[in-house]
């Protein structure tokens, strides 16, 4: 996946469509190589001769860059002539949480008109935190005649305006997923842009979509796609509404409901009830907007071959959730809101002893007078409960050191562990001693962890921990914590897989950024903000080290040698020529 | 983030390795006024972690605020082990809420929360330097609020300091007007970007959140305080019919708690308080139920039929029986004024 960027650097100036030979060994080997899905695995067979790099490169359908300025469409599309399909990455993932300025870039615009040249039987564009207007929009629906599926996850810069434009030309849809965006949305008649000719639809996800929509459009349209298996609708779709639709759809394998709380009759209720046990499909349910525990028992009949459950939109109290899991034996997957409080969790553990994952959001991360939420108590409940837990994200508000101790002794095959409490620098509630411990036991046990974001009060010891164990990190989250320089260093020099470190408010500095020099390229990129790098320390890295772009972006009314924010990552397109004039490249 | 924030950090974090050489220098100083205090909770109060933090933060500009007078604030709670002790009404008022801040553990102080006014001399020359660096700009305030609030955590315990929040919690309160309701989490946001929930949660989540809290036929949140007790609570005055069912429910929130005479009886709707039912209460009970009204004034529950009360309570308040001492006359003087 990286390593194929960075071979784009090196033969770059080898691509030459005449050089496929036309001997049957390779496309012989094309042929074997086109059953190669995995990145990591196109990668190191791309390394291996110069034939098996051209096989490679005819054979591949799709390609994953995972961050847009590391490359340009122009190079990718030399390199890889047959795409179909494209996953493509923007901004800096702190972008998420409002610390990447609006207009920063990562348009898509640039790469459609490439693709519409190169690409013209394009098939699938999956997009995460880039900007897309509702022109790039236009512009894909005409340009590609045999469009099937667009991905749109953090997105910004379109309006449902341009959704009508996908629905209206798009013939062969068979996928439109809009999650999570900063979408204009103008209102629910995009929906109804769907011609009743059109009956290629599998895949619908507007849920995150706040407009009422034409219940009528939509029933007709979920109808006569039969082929349709994710549904995923608003919180406009009522459950009768629902009902109406999923009695047309009983192949459905994911369903997001809509608002879960309608005053239902008796009859309604069992016509739901009914409906739901003939949906045998579904394995992954979300929605559940404003769910109430009255109309839960409904999901029952759905609940007994659920592996995925997301109650992260549904403020559930401890004993609803109880009741609902205890018929959820199959669950690998659970996100869920701290409502559910410890209580809650600790039915997850003694429901679900196959969960996997587990994700617990904050209802109400800045509310401070109401004291509810999940503890340390919650997330031990959960381990003990679930030995096959790998993957957790928890918002909570104290934790100690032991208590993730218990909970890595009893799950140690995290994958990734991301635990935000969500005060700044908040010691062991108990012992009021750094979290440090917590986080050393995490990557003294865990040999498999990939993922890692910290949390609380934390000196250089976390980083000195994770720097010697944690072998297999490739991503690290740090905020308000650190010592000194030596924290960063430690983890620059001691994570060799180490792809992605994104860090903000640390008092790490420029000692800790050049540290990194010899390290940078092999990573996907480094973020840092609200740190004491200075330009100085930046511009030094950039001189040194050519071959990545090292972009800083100052405020307003900020020091002219402090560096805010600074963003560094490899690239075989050079410095960006489509920076805002806040952002530097140095 | 601007300059002042940086050093602001550089200070606040560079005390990390000096928080311990002074752990050692000034424990034996700090320890034995606090033991009691710390004693209360099982948490243990790192009070000169708290200090040199307190120093080193800078809630106004920089240099607009000097650490000697953080340190008597600091100096004048230390000295007494009951906060309650020697303060009128208006700075207790402050005490309370401090006292709850001081616990609090998420990050995020509202300025929607904070009903009442800024009042209290020491206030000014806070809010001079906060109102200063506000108009630079919410993020840096935001920040320095933020960086005030990181040595919070490690007090766990109102008994003791509620005083170091303080002065986090003033300057909050002049970073943005105090309003009632809960307004979008934006409002509330002191750090840009933390916790790190994308924004189309945050949204939702307060969109549910204003949705609740607008529903006004629905239900009436007050936050319920009691002396001595370590975090605060919420009732719904909606889901009680009269006192008797209110101070019940207090009563089990909060189980040290009696109101004496409002609770035996349900009070009559228009007696006044007499002087014999006040001494009653007052002698009777450890503790007493007041409430604050739209006014801003300090009342004694029981007195004003029980629509009247919801009506004009913003805040209740379990106050030990010798503070409301002073409350008395006032309250009958409102009676008075109402028969």
């Amino acid at each position: 996946m990286e390593s194929s960027e960075v071979n784009m650097s090196r033969d770059s100036s080898e691509l030459d469509e005449s050089a496929r030979g036309s001997s049957s060994p390779d496309l012989a080997l094309e042929r074997v190589l086109s059953l190669l899905k995995s990145h990591r695995d196109r990668s190191s067979v791309s390394l291996v001769c110069k034939d098996w790099y051209n096989a490679e490169r005819w054979s591949r359908t799709h390609v994953f860059i995972g961050n847009c300025y590391s490359v340009s469409p122009e190079i990718v599309a030399r390199r890889f002539p047959k795409i179909r399909s494209v996953t493509l990455k923007g901004k800096p993932r702190f972008s998420d949480f409002n610390l990447v300025p609006q207009n920063w870039g990562a348009d898509i615009h640039p790469w459609l008109v490439v693709f519409a040249a190169k690409y013209p039987f394009l098939e699938e564009l999956r997009l995460k935190r880039m900007t897309i207007s509702d022109e790039s929009l236009e512009f894909l629906a005409v340009s590609f005649p045999n469009f099937k599926a667009l991905s749109l996850l953090s997105c910004d810069g379109f309006s449902t305006d341009g959704l009508a434009i996908i629905a209206t030309h798009c013939k062969n849809l068979t996928e439109l997923d809009i999650q999570e965006n900063g979408i204009d949305d103008k209102g629910g008649s995009w929906l109804s842009c769907f011609p009743e000719s059109f009956t290629s639809l599998e895949a619908l996800n507007f849920a995150n979509l706040t407009s009422d929509i034409n219940f009528d459009a939509l029933e007709r349209l979920v109808g006569r796609c039969k082929s349709m298996r994710v549904l995923k609708v608003n919180r406009s779709i009522s459950l009768e509404q629902l009902q109406r639709l999923l009695v047309n759809a009983l192949q459905l394998a994911e369903l997001g409901t809509g608002s879960f709380s309608q005053e239902l009759t008796f009859r309604q209720y069992e016509e739901l009830e009914s409906t739901l046990s003939s949906s045998k499909n579904i394995h992954t349910l979300s929605g559940l907007w404003e769910a109430k525990g009255l109309h839960l028992p409904a999901l029952y009949p759905v609940c007994t071959h659920l592996t995925f459950l997301s109650l992260s939109y549904a403020p559930l109290q401890s004993g609803e959730l109880a009741k609902l899991l205890a018929h959820c034996p199959q669950l690998r997957r659970l996100w869920v809101l701290d409502t559910v409080e410890d209580e809650g969790l600790e039915a997850v553990g003694s429901s679900c002893p196959l969960l996997e994952e587990l994700r617990v959001f904050p209802a109400d991360p800045f509310d401070e007078d109401i004291i509810h939420g999940v503890t340390e108590a919650g997330f031990v409940a959960v381990s003990y409960g679930c030995p096959r837990l790998h993957y957790v994200l928890y918002f909570c508000r104290q934790m100690t050191n032991a208590a993730v101790a218990t909970i890595v002794q009893n799950c140690p095959d995290f994958t990734h562990f991301r635990l935000c409490i969500m005060d700044p620098g908040q010691p062991d509630y108990l012992t009021n001693e750094p979290m440090d411990e917590a986080f050393g036991a995490v990557v003294k046990t865990c040999t498999k962890l990939q993922r890692l974001s910290v949390s609380g009060l934390l000196t250089d010891l976390t980083f000195e921990y994770i720097g010697r164990y944690a072998k297999n990190l490739e991503t690290l989250s740090v905020a308000f914590a650190g010592s000194s320089d030596w924290g960063m260093q430690c983890v620059l020099t001691g994570c060799p897989k180490l792809r992605k470190l994104e860090i903000r408010d640390c008092p790490f500095g420029n000692a800790a950024l050049l540290s990194g020099l010899d390290k940078y390229e092999s990573m996907r990129s480094l973020w840092m903000s609200a740190c004491h790098v200075t330009m100085d320390g930046c511009r030094q890295l950039a001189r040194e080290m050519p071959r990545l772009n090292v972009e800083v972006m100052k405020e307003d009314g900020s020091d002219d040698s402090e560096a805010d924010k600074v963003y560094v990552y490899r690239s075989i397109a050079g410095p960006r020529r489509d920076a805002p004039p806040f952002v530097l490249t140095l | 983030m601007s300059t002042p924030l940086e050093h602001d950090y550089i200070g606040l974090t560079e005390t990390s390795p000096m928080e311990r050489s002074s752990e050692k220098i000034s424990s034996s100083s700090s320890s034995s006024s606090t033991h009691s205090i710390e004693d209360k909770a099982n948490k243990t109060t790192n009070n000169t972690t708290l200090n040199l933090k307190e120093t080193e933060l800078r809630l106004g500009l920089p240099g607009s605020q000097s650490p000697e007078r953080k340190v008597s604030l600091f100096g004048k709670d230390l000295e007494s082990n009951d906060k309650n002790s020697g303060f009128s009404v208006s700075p207790l008022k402050n005490l309370v809420s401090g006292a709850k801040r001081g616990f609090s553990d998420a990050i995020d102080a509202s300025n929607g929360k904070w009903v009442f006014p800024m009042n209290g001399k020491s206030d000014v020359e806070l809010a001079k330097g906060a109102g200063l660096a506000s108009s630079r700009g919410c993020l840096e305030s935001k920040n320095n609020s933020q960086q005030a609030k990181v040595s919070i955590p490690a007090m766990k315990e109102v008994g003791g300091l509620p005083q170091s929040p303080k002065p986090v919690q003033d300057k909050k309160n002049l970073v943005s007007p105090p309003n009632e309701h809960a307004s979008a989490p934006a409002a509330k946001a002191q750090v840009v970007g933390w916790p790190p929930i994308r924004s189309f949660r945050k949204n939702t989540m307060a969109s549910n959140l204003a949705k609740n809290s607008d529903d006004a036929a629905g239900c009436l949140y007050v936050k319920v305080s009691m002396d001595g007790a370590p975090y605060l609570r919420k009732v719904d005055l909606k889901t009680y019919k009269n006192y008797t069912e209110l101070s019940s429910a207090l009563e089990k929130m909060f189980s040290c708690f009696t109101i004496g005479q409002c609770s035996s009886h349900g009070l009559p709707v228009r007696d006044g308080l007499t002087e014999s039912r006040l001494m009653d209460l007052l002698h009777g009970s450890e503790y007493v139920l007041t409430y604050e009204d739209k006014d801003g004034d300090w009342m004694l529950v029981g007195d004003v039929p029980w629509e009247m009360f919801t009506d004009s309570c913003r805040r209740l308040r379990i106050m030990k029986g010798s503070e409301a001492i002073g409350l008395a006359p006032r309250a009958m003087e409102k009676c008075k004024n109402q028969t």
